[in-house]
């Protein structure tokens, strides 16, 4: 079941643009802020408000990204792996995530707290490597910031 | 030097807010257009200056809006494309975040250049950013009249909407752009029918790159003759360059078109790290073609760097020091392709994770002679035309220029089993 | 016409058209993969490159799709260029690096579009040393099987499923090298054309689940060109058996009637041919007995006379005509009720009589208005329903042309078109699946219906009769449709029987009639029940109430029943009744039916698989099916019986009556209306050089060791005396006349897509033209002769419901219904009810329902519909379970 705030920012989406199923992936990423991710059920859901079957949209849903399939912790993550990151070293603040937390990508800590995700370039090269947690861009890492980081995410 | 998109950005990077923009002149070339001008001349003037798009491919701007059909019914699609996933790519990013106001004023030039009554921002979703600025700068606009119906009195009516992206490279693509805005999966679609006739919705569509529209109103205010002048070289203009890689001052700058890749790392990134030699460059974005140490000086226009057998692209150098692996940065850069296809033609799906394998099988010592074989036969067969879009050939250009170049470390890898640049590598000093 | 030169060579071809299909229809090999001919290219796959050169002094040239690419005049191309081979060779390659090389344990092996392309392309080593992705099968229902490692992500499974047929629970989900193509989660695959997916995929993913019940190479199955028993249209099918079991159906290319698809139920529908239970041998009150000992009995009984027979509309017209001649056209029944009867007499009239011409199912695509009332085809008729789903572009695809692009470039005329559609305007008393192409579908009640067909008729021609009484909303939509009507190039009216309404079918009829005053290419379409339904209608004889008054009258000593299961046309009480006063019943069938069982002489007839026959369509289209294999024991075509049992009486007219030539042309002299149908395909003794055509392919394995394990001496293969073909792998090698192709394969084209190698032009008819004979054109317009308006309007009851048949394209036909796979998807009895009486009655959703209909309790659980009229329900026509009962009719609603 969708929320009536959910409903209410799908509402807007659509009137964004001139047909309905259009805002398919707004919808999903809608439901994506509200609950992390979409799950089975919440694709139904959506899919069903929008009028498509769910598999029309899942097909979108699976296409990209940054729809989140898979349960996720409360933070995700998003390491950029792309070039620069990887000329200025990006390894090694993989490896300390990865052994800091205890996790490999596409995992998530036993706690919920983190999911580790690797992300193709974030367009902020001259200033690598660099990370993304939820909304938040870190650049010019490096291992010693990290743990101060990780922690302002409970 | 005269730099006209970046210089009323602020020391503090905080976007000009519409009274700031408009203290510096921002919005003249609106009113002019829309007071003094009509479409088609518009469209004349910025053929005139000789723009080229600032996207990657560097198709003229004038030329490809010349084709949308001006009597056609509305709607009538702009989309401004700042998906700006070409890894080694933050120049867009610049704009974005810090005069908002110059992307809407070039995209109401182009909407009335177009006719477009819709417009779009497709910004991708990292750009949190950039997200605010555009979201209020929009609503400023549509505040002060510069959006919505009958602007300025003219009679023309223009909305533009802020949609962000869900990831995937391709969405940069234009066609796969316009099929993720309509809310579909983002591969791409033939062309022709190219968007200028039938894109967003079916209807008549311009895609522009950001720095692209950032042109136009000095463009419209300084004439096409100033325009040129502004570069040394035959393409007109100034160009957001960035410098990425082991540098001692990585960074963008906006210069006049046609500065030397030399002067670019030397005097603006500050040359490569100590102990570091420079062995190559992309110099347009991951996906053209290297460029080495005997091609310091060419010049950094379209031109020229296609003599030099690459291509401008993005104008965003990626530096491969002689302390890095050329096999492992490629391999990096294939990953990438490989994750990043969109999966609908046969040679960029299939292909791009062969290459992918036998690169990490090579950085791991595990390569194969025939391995550089196999290499070559996709540099061959995954060229333009080829594939559905660009996205597998762009993969191919670091690839096949890395053969040609550093030809001998793959070579090594293959004979010695090993990487002999592990361990080699300086951490980043910051 | 253009020039264009290819390897060098110049050739005559059509400019504009792509570059793949020309090529193909010059004869040429040339691999694809993501290309289909119904559907248009995408460029996906890179299968197809060529070389294009500049002018005559390019050398180099360019690699480019051929099935992107338009021909253009004095265009230079190559096939062969090395550098294009090369290319072909690395797709395929390139595709191998994840596919399992299963081929071994493989259903497509053998008949797979991939084997074929690879063996093309010259891609032979495998090079890929790495690991293959690996996916997950899901369950897709009793129809399909689904194995994804297989995939070669062509995409046409999708385009096929969502673009073509309209479904919406099959998609390509991820991206990358990770694309999959199925459902959401696991589940029954709803599209009505899912069987086509079979043929449709290149490769192994979708595959036929029955034919994997009991598989066999398409090589070693023994194939005849029939034609599909299931519903009115006349699907052209291919049936192949091996070792006296039928073992699947695929379609059968006729360009002018289905195309290059089939639907579910005819695909998947064949298995009650292999039923268990089927009698083998004739039974005299329940015991087996030999044929000559039968026959010697019924000699005697017919010579005693007093003998009527009941033909079937589901029985060949070879068959009913042999039943007819025994027993004398005053005792020849149809077997169908008063209703059925008086409805398909009536659209043979319209047929026959009007103005109107019946398009072709081909045309019906093209048709660029069309208006249906009162069917719900994708049940009663579903390749219509295709077609009529791809009428749904023809007008947006005007708009694609007007900017230059190609219609074949699919998903560029596509994304023009976006969700364009119609106009399809559609009329029925319930919701049905095609509703969602429809520019404007309404719901009522049958004579409503007819009123607003009326209606329609009266604007388009004022002297076409109007009805008075209609609301301003129903005149409104009225004169939308009849402008919309007006302005068509090539509308066409669809209707036909399964409302039960006379009423419905003569609006439509004046609908067309008024419309061929204006537009000579105005179409009708009129659906019937039974895929021979109108062949009887053609070959006189009454209905069954009549039989069953000839019982009463003590007139029926002896009844022949013919494939008939007359319970399920008429009231159980009554037959009962019948087959009680009838000393003898004789019942012929190849089911065990209601019927059957009150038999006191059975007579094992053959199926369609087991006979030849001709059967006619409701375009009044003449096609002839062959029998695939002999029956089993004592298993023959019914005719055959027949014959024997005019031998054994010593029945003059037929005594000279050998073979299926013999009683066919016997019957075009005695049946004025037939005239033509004994030249549908050539007689039995046709040869090519001399040779049979072959049911088995030259690749054929293993006929002589088949009895091997009992005797190395291989037995005689039977003769087949009614036809040319043979039942061996020996005869002719190359192209048969179109009207009996057993099976396609050209050398290198082992799948269906050998079908180009057989048609005139890639699409078009196959070379010697398409099979089937039309027996009826349209008279001369100006000689319209229209029809009064409704005869009983619709005033609903207290109390009582206006109960009309609902159709199900599983369950609601008899003979499909009884296969094994088919009956997974048969729904259970129900009565539909709308939203708004639910309320008033105080019923819901699978709450149980007590009514009756004419006498008959019905106890059965609520389905609410939010379209249906109030004052109207539904009843689902010919479940299991649901005896007969003449609808629509008023149900009586038992308050307990
Ligand atoms: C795989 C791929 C990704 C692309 N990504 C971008 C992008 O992120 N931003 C962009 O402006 N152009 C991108 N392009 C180029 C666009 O297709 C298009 O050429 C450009 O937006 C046109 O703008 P311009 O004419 O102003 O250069 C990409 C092209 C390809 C093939
Ligand atoms: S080259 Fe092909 S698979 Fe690759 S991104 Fe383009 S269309 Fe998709
Ligand atoms: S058939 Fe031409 S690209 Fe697939």
């Amino acid at each position: 079941m969708l929320t009536a705030a959910e409903k209410h920012e799908i509402d807007k989406a659509i009137s964004l643009v001139p047909v309905r199923k259009a805002a398919g992936i707004e919808a999903l990423k809608v439901v994506q802020d509200h609950r992390r991710w979409v799950s089975d059920e919440s694709l139904r859901d959506v899919a069903a408000y929008m009028e498509m079957s769910p598999e029309e949209l899942d097909s979108v849903a699976t296409f990209y990204n940054m729809i989140f399939r898979r349960p996720v912790g409360r933070h995700v993550i998003l390491l950029c792996d792309s070039i620069s990151c990887w000329v200025m070293g990006y390894e090694n603040i993989r490896m300390h995530l990865t052994k800091q937390l205890g996790i490999a990508y596409g995992e998530t800590t036993a706690d919920g707290r983190y999911t580790l995700l690797p992300n193709c370039c974030l367009g902020t090269c001259d200033c690598a490597p660099a990370l993304m947690i939820d909304h938040d861009l870190y650049r010019n890492l490096t291992i010693d910031q990290l743990d101060e980081i990780l922690k302002k995410y409970e | 030097m005269e730099k006209p998109l970046t210089q009323h950005i602020r020391a503090d990077k905080r976007p000009l807010t519409l009274k700031e923009y408009e203290q510096v002149g921002g919005y003249e070339a609106v009113r002019k257009v829309l007071k003094e001008m009509d479409p088609k001349s518009v469209t004349t003037l910025v053929k005139e200056s000789n723009l080229r798009g600032r996207g990657g491919a560097g198709f003229g701007t004038g030329m490809k809006w010349s084709f949308v059909p001006l009597n056609a019914p509305k709607p009538k699609y702009l989309v401004a494309n700042a998906d700006e996933m070409e890894p080694g790519t933050f120049k867009d990013r610049i704009l974005l975040e810090s005069t908002p106001h110059q992307l809407i004023e070039g995209m109401i030039v182009a909407a009335f250049a177009i006719q477009a009554d819709i417009a779009y921002v497709y910004l991708r979703w990292a750009y949190k950013t950039a997200g605010h600025a555009i979201t209020r700068a929009i609503e400023e606009a549509k505040s002060a009249g510069y959006l919505g119906k009958n602007i300025l009195g003219s009679g023309f009516d223009l909305e533009i909407h802020l949609h962000t992206g869900t990831g995937r490279y391709m969405c940069g693509e234009e066609t796969a752009l316009l099929n993720s805005l309509e809310g579909k999966r983002a591969t791409p679609r033939a062309k022709p029918p190219f968007p200028q006739v039938s894109g967003l919705f079916g209807r008549p569509t311009i895609v522009n790159n950001v720095e692209t529209f950032c042109c136009l109103p000095h463009i419209i205010n300084n004439g096409p003759d100033w325009f040129k002048q502004l570069s040394r070289t035959g393409d007109a203009g100034t160009k957001i360059y960035g410098v990425s890689g082991k540098v001692k001052r990585p960074g963008a700058w906006e210069l006049p078109m046609g500065v030397t890749m030399r002067e670019l790392i030397e005097e603006h990134a500050g040359g490569m790290q100590d102990g570091l030699k420079f062995r190559g460059a992309l110099p347009g974005g991951a996906s053209t073609d290297f460029l080495v140490e005997q091609h310091l000086d060419v010049k950094m226009d379209y031109t020229d760097v296609a003599a030099a057998g690459s291509r401008l692209g993005t104008g965003t150098l990626i530096i491969l020091d002689d302390h890095t692996c050329p096999v492992g940065f490629v391999r990096n850069l294939e990953h990438f392709f490989a994750q990043e296809s969109c999966g609908f033609c046969t040679p960029c799906r299939e292909g791009l994770p062969w290459v992918e394998k036998i690169l990490t099988s090579i950085d791991a010592g595990e390569g194969r002679e025939e391995d550089l074989q196999l290499l070559n036969f996709h540099t061959k067969y995954l060229g333009p035309g080829n594939t559905f879009c660009a996205l597998a050939p762009g993969a191919m250009e670091p690839l096949q220029s890395a053969l040609k170049y550093f030809r001998e470390d793959f070579e090594r890898h293959i004979q010695d089993k090993e990487c002999s640049y592990r361990g080699k590598e300086v951490s980043a000093v910051h | 016409m253009a020039t264009l030169y290819i390897d060098n060579k110049p050739y005559e071809v059509q400019a504009g058209k792509n570059l793949l299909e020309t090529c193909l229809t010059l004869g040429l090999d040339l691999p694809y993969f993501c290309w289909h001919p119904a559907m248009g290219s995408v460029g996906a796959c890179r299968q197809c490159a060529i070389k294009v050169f500049k002018d005559g002094d390019d050398k180099k040239g360019r690699l480019v799709m051929s099935c992107m690419e338009p021909v253009i005049d004095n265009q230079r191309i190559s096939i062969k260029d090395e550098e294009a081979h090369e290319f072909r060779g690395h797709i395929t390659e390139w595709l191998m690096t994840n596919h399992p090389h299963d081929c071994a344990v493989c259903d497509e092996g053998g008949s797979c579009h991939l084997q074929d392309m690879t063996v093309m392309t010259g891609h032979a080593y495998r090079r890929f040393q790495y690991k293959k992705r690996t996916h997950q099968n899901q369950y897709l229902g009793p129809f399909i099987n689904h194995e994804m490692n297989r995939c070669i992500q062509c995409y046409r499974c999708v385009r096929f499923y969502k673009d073509y047929a309209g479904g919406n629970d099959l998609d390509v989900f991820a991206s990358k090298g990770n694309v999959y193509f199925g459902r959401h989660e696991e589940g029954v695959l709803e599209s009505e054309f899912s069987g086509n997916l079979t043929e449709v995929c290149p490769t192994g993913v979708f595959t036929d689940k029955t034919l994997k019940q009991h598989y066999t190479r398409k090589w070693d199955l023994t194939t005849a060109p029939s034609i599909c028993q299931h519903c009115s249209l006349g699907c052209n099918i291919i049936a192949g058996e091996r070792y006296g079991k039928l073992r699947s159906i695929t379609s059968r290319y006729n360009g002018q009637v289905n195309g290059y698809f089939i639907c579910d139920r005819g695909r998947f529908g064949y298995e009650f041919v292999n039923a268990p239970g089927r009698i083998r041998k004739p039974l005299i009150n329940g015991q087996e007995a030999d044929k000559e000992k039968v026959m010697q009995a019924l000699a005697a009984t017919l010579q005693r006379g007093n003998v009527i027979g009941i033909g079937s509309p589901r029985a060949s017209l070879q068959s009913n005509f042999a039943l007819k001649t025994l027993v004398g056209e005053a005792n020849f029944f149809h077997g169908v009720s008063d209703k059925a009867h008086n409805l398909s007499a009536l659209i043979l009239r319209i047929l026959r009589e009007g103005s109107a011409r019946t398009p072709t199912m081909m045309e019906v695509e093209k048709a660029d208005v069309v208006f249906v009332l009162g069917e719900d085809l994708t049940n009663t008729a579903p390749m219509l329903a295709l077609a009529v789903r791809q009428s749904a572009l023809q007008q947006p695809l005007q708009e694609v042309e007007k900017l230059n692009i190609p219609l074949w470039n699919d998903a560029a005329a596509r994304e023009l078109m976006q969700d364009q559609k119609g106009p399809i305007f559609i009329v029925t008393t319930h919701a049905t699946k095609l509703d969602d192409i429809a520019t404007e579908s309404l719901k009522m009640s049958p004579s409503e219906i007819a009123q607003l067909g009326f209606a329609v008729a009266n604007l388009l021609d004022s002297t076409a009769p109007a009805d008075q009484h209609l609301t301003p909303y129903v005149k409104n939509i009225a004169q939308k449709i009849a402008d919309s009507l007006s302005a068509a190039k090539h509308p066409v009216v669809i209707s036909g029987s399964s409302c039960g309404s006379e009423d419905i079918i003569k609006a439509a009829a004046n609908i067309s009639w008024a419309l061929t005053k204006k537009n000579t290419q105005t179409g009708i379409v009129l659906t019937v029940p039974e895929c021979n339904s109108l062949g009887l209608a053609m070959i006189g004889g009454r209905a069954l109430s009549s039989a069953l008054e000839a019982g009463k009258a003590g007139r029926a000593e002896t009844v022949i029943i013919l494939e008939n299961d007359v319970y399920r046309h008429g009231v159980k009480s009554e037959v009962d009744e019948f087959l009680k006063t009838c000393a003898q019943v004789v019942v012929l069938d190849h089911t065990i039916t209601e019927t059957m069982h009150k038999a006191s002489v059975a007579i094992p007839a053959g199926s369609f698989a087991e006979s030849d026959g001709v059967l006619i369509n409701n375009e009044g289209r003449a096609q002839r099916f062959f029998q695939v294999y002999e029956g089993h024991t004592e298993i023959q075509e019914s005719w055959r019986w027949l014959l024997a049992m005019s031998m054994a009486m010593g029945n003059s007219t037929m005594m000279p009556w050998k073979n299926f030539d013999d009683i066919t042309r016997a019957m075009v002299e005695a049946e004025l209306l037939l005239k033509g149908v004994d030249q549908i395909t050539p007689s039995a003794d046709f040869r090519i050089n001399g040779q049979r055509v072959p049911r088995e392919p030259h690749r054929y394995s293993g006929r002589t060791a088949i009895l091997a394990n009992i005797n190395v001496s291989e037995p005689k293969p039977p003769e087949d005396t009614d036809s040319p073909l043979s039942y061996t792998m020996e005869g002719m090698r190359g192209e048969p006349p179109s009207t009996m192709i057993p099976f396609f394969w050209s050398p290198g084209w082992n799948s269906v897509q050998s079908i180009n190698k057989y048609q005139q032009e890639v699409g078009g008819a196959l070379r010697g033209g398409d099979p089937g004979i039309r027996l009826f054109e349209p008279v001369e317009q100006g000689s319209v002769n229209y029809f009064t308006t409704v005869s009983e309007k619709f005033v609903s009851k207290e109390g009582q419901l206006l109960i009309v048949p609902l159709y199900h394209i599983f369950g609601s036909e008899e003979l499909s219904a009884r296969s094994l796979s088919v009956e997974q998807r048969v729904p259970e009895g129900y009565i539909m009810v709308s939203a708004k009486d639910a309320i008033a009655l105080n019923v819901h959703e699978k709450q149980t329902l007590s009514f009756d209909i004419k006498g008959q309790q019905y106890q059965l659980p609520v389905r609410l519909s939010d379209t249906m009229p109030s004052g109207v329900a539904g009843l689902p026509n010919g479940l299991k379970g649901l005896p007969y009962v003449e609808l629509p009719a008023w149900g009586i609603l038992n308050r307990a």
